[in-house]
């Protein structure tokens, strides 16, 4: 059965990303309903509380409560700034929200930047998506000469500019503080908090950071009413979500489904990923971005108590990291039973040094250091002394960080030691094999007494 | 200042109505906001790379100390401090890129092109680099050339892609 498709709707529809048939297929009617029916700016926030919206960058806070602490009274200008720089490995679902149907985000934005009494709108793209920022320039391009931006928008006295930022190319910037650094064009450090954003944000001014899903499901939110939107989904996790699904599967691609599928389901059906290619086993899944823990195939499919997994944000983490993972950024990434859990691992722990920032010690040394002992382990130097090394490293970056980074490196690594460290001992045990195999995982390692 | 020696860029009229609008982006007194709009803006229209001299540059137009541009373009990847080749090819190896076979890629470039990666070909047409997560796992494996991404690499894809950037029949920026 397919769910409801709440993003995704029109984005099958041919020139769904010009104004013209976006608005045809009832594109700005929620800022309609904003404007002229519900007109209170907290109001529209109340509806965002209603609604369970939790944030679909990765984090999973309320939206709404989020917004509920942005500083009103300061007198400050007050700043809507959209994360758009999507880059935590596995994750490519804003870009597809926004590449198809990019008048979506700008909908969102005027309904949220109402809600926040905010004048200016900032969305900082990553600056890699250089084609993706001309398709959201030309949109809000569209959306003022129609008059949804600007000064007085469709009479209402409301004023607003929507403005576009290219990063260019440092996946810290997509934690909140970061990002507002580098909009202030500076080097992408995050800031310690207190202060948060909603207080002193985006040139000291109380701001609001939300991912480009997260301001897109406003829409949906609004046109249906928060209570409604709330009905879809399984407890706590309401509504839809975009998952971006990659790896060894027959159907790789961005799906929006209802929270709460089963997570077999998601993997074979053919609506979504339509089972492992090449007719292969499947063998593990990161399910929620490169940071989350990896996960086995027995503990992705039920959890401990043999119950199905469901693509929930508290179905997931069942089980804690002990034996289970999370929602994440619906970055959902498939292993086949040839897929050689170090060598991946080797990949993330060299991308997370690759973007450490630099400013705290256990982060920049110890990303730098698991590196390198994963390379040793993986290209067949490595002793078990390095397994027992590796995770020592890792428990000491975890929670000894100013931002999530130093914990989004550390826990894949820790994920790959626990559910699979007879991968590791067997680089240490047979070396040669691992060359023989071009690094290819040998299925009989798993029997192997080593 | 690092250097006197590389030039610096001539700013045409058409240019500078270029730079004005990504300054006006940012309330009054916050130009400094402009910094990583403007260092691409100067990236391309330098060859692709940013001499010390084109960083004095824009902290000049920004009205800010020229440390303050070398910190920003030292920290992020996408400035390059060393002129590349014509078509810079960046090939994504992270995870999801990785076990769809972006190695092979990479191993395919290289003997391709006869250079190893960082490495620029002799006729200065192509520059060899692999990058981390673009943002385009669920079509790898794939690369960035200037503007655009080419996904769903194979050999063959490869030969037909780098014979049409020798016939400039591909855009790039």
């Amino acid at each position: 059965m397919a769910g409801k498709k709440l993003l995704l709707e029109h984005a099958h529809i041919q020139g769904i990303r010009t104004y013209e048939v976006y608005r045809k297929m009832g594109g700005y009617t929620a800022v309609e309903k904003v404007l002229t029916e519900i007109k209170d700016p907290n109001a529209v926030v109340e509806e965002v509380k209603l609604s369970g919206l939790r944030g679909r960058g990765g984090a999973g806070f309320p939206t709404g409560m989020k917004w509920s602490f942005l500083d009103k009274k300061s007198g400050k200008p007050r700043y809507l700034v959209v994360n758009a720089d999507e880059s935590e490995p596995g994750t490519f679902k804003d870009r597809y929200l926004m590449e198809y149907i990019p008048h979506l985000l700008i909908e969102g934005m005027i309904c949220s930047s109402y809600a926040l009494e905010s004048q200016r709108a900032y969305i900082y793209i990553r600056g890699e998506y250089k084609w993706v920022y001309d398709i959201l320039e030309a949109a809000i391009k569209e959306a003022y000469e129609a008059g949804w931006l600007g000064k007085n928008v469709k009479g209402s006295g409301y004023d607003l500019d929507i403005y576009v930022q290219m990063g260019a190319g440092a996946y810290i910037c997509g934690e909140e503080t970061a990002l507002l650094e580098s909009l202030e064009g500076k080097r992408g450090n995050p800031r310690l908090k207190p202060p948060f954003p909603a207080i002193a944000g985006l040139w000291n001014c109380p701001t609001v950071v939300n991912n480009v899903e997260s301001i897109a499901a406003v829409v949906p939110i609004l046109k249906m009413g928060g209570a409604e939107y709330a009905k879809i989904g399984i407890g706590k996790s309401t509504g839809t979500k975009l998952i971006s699904a990659s790896g060894n599967i027959n159907r790789p691609g961005v799906y929006e489904i209802e929270l709460g599928v089963p997570v077999e389901e998601f993997i074979y059906s053919d609506e979504y990923c339509g089972g492992i290619k090449n007719g292969l086993e499947l063998k593990a899944c990161v399910p929620g971005g490169s940071s989350v823990p990896i996960l086995p195939k027995h503990l992705l499919l039920k959890n401990t108590q043999g119950e199905d997994r469901l693509m929930t944000y508290e179905s997931l983490s069942d089980g804690g990291f002990a034996t289970g993972s999370m929602l994440g950024s619906g970055g959902f990434i498939v292993y086949d039973e040839k897929q050689c859990i170090v060598r991946n691992t080797w990949t993330f722990a060299r991308f997370y040094h690759h973007e450490s920032c630099g400013q705290c010690s256990p982060c920049r040394e110890g990303t730098g250091w698991m590196e390198k002992v994963l390379h040793k382990i993986e290209y067949g130097h490595g002793t078990m002394e390095d397994i027992d090394l590796l995770w020592d490293i890792q428990r000491k970056i975890e929670g000894n960080t100013i931002c999530p980074l130093g914990d989004a490196a550390a826990w894949p690594v820790a994920a790959a030691i626990r559910h699979f460290r007879h991968e590791f001992e067997y680089h240490v045990k047979y070396p040669q094999r691992v060359f023989d195999a071009d690094h290819v995982y040998q299925p009989e390692m798993q029997s192997l007494s080593l | 200042m690092l250097t006197v020696k590389e030039p610096t860029i001539v700013i045409t009229p058409d240019m500078q109505r270029e730079i004005d609008i990504m300054i006006a982006k940012y309330p009054e007194g916050k130009q400094k906001s402009a910094l990583i709009p403007l260092l691409h803006f100067m990236q391309d229209h330098n060859d692709n790379w940013l001499p010390a001299s084109v960083m004095d540059q824009v902290a000049g137009i920004l009205g800010i100390k020229p440390v303050e541009v070398y910190e920003v373009a030292t920290f992020y990847s996408m400035f390059n401090l060393k002129p590349v080749g014509r078509y810079l090819l960046e090939v994504c190896h992270t995870g999801p890129c990785m076990i769809s076979g972006s190695d092979k890629i990479v191993d395919y470039l290289k003997s391709k092109l006869q250079i190893e990666v960082g490495g620029t070909t002799a006729d200065g047409m192509f520059t060899l680099k692999t990058v981390e997560c673009l943002g385009a796992c669920g079509y790898a494996p794939m690369m960035q050339v200037g503007r655009y991404y080419h996904e769903h690499l194979t050999e063959s894809g490869i030969d037909t892609l780098l014979e049409d950037f020798r016939n400039r029949k591909v855009q790039n920026n």
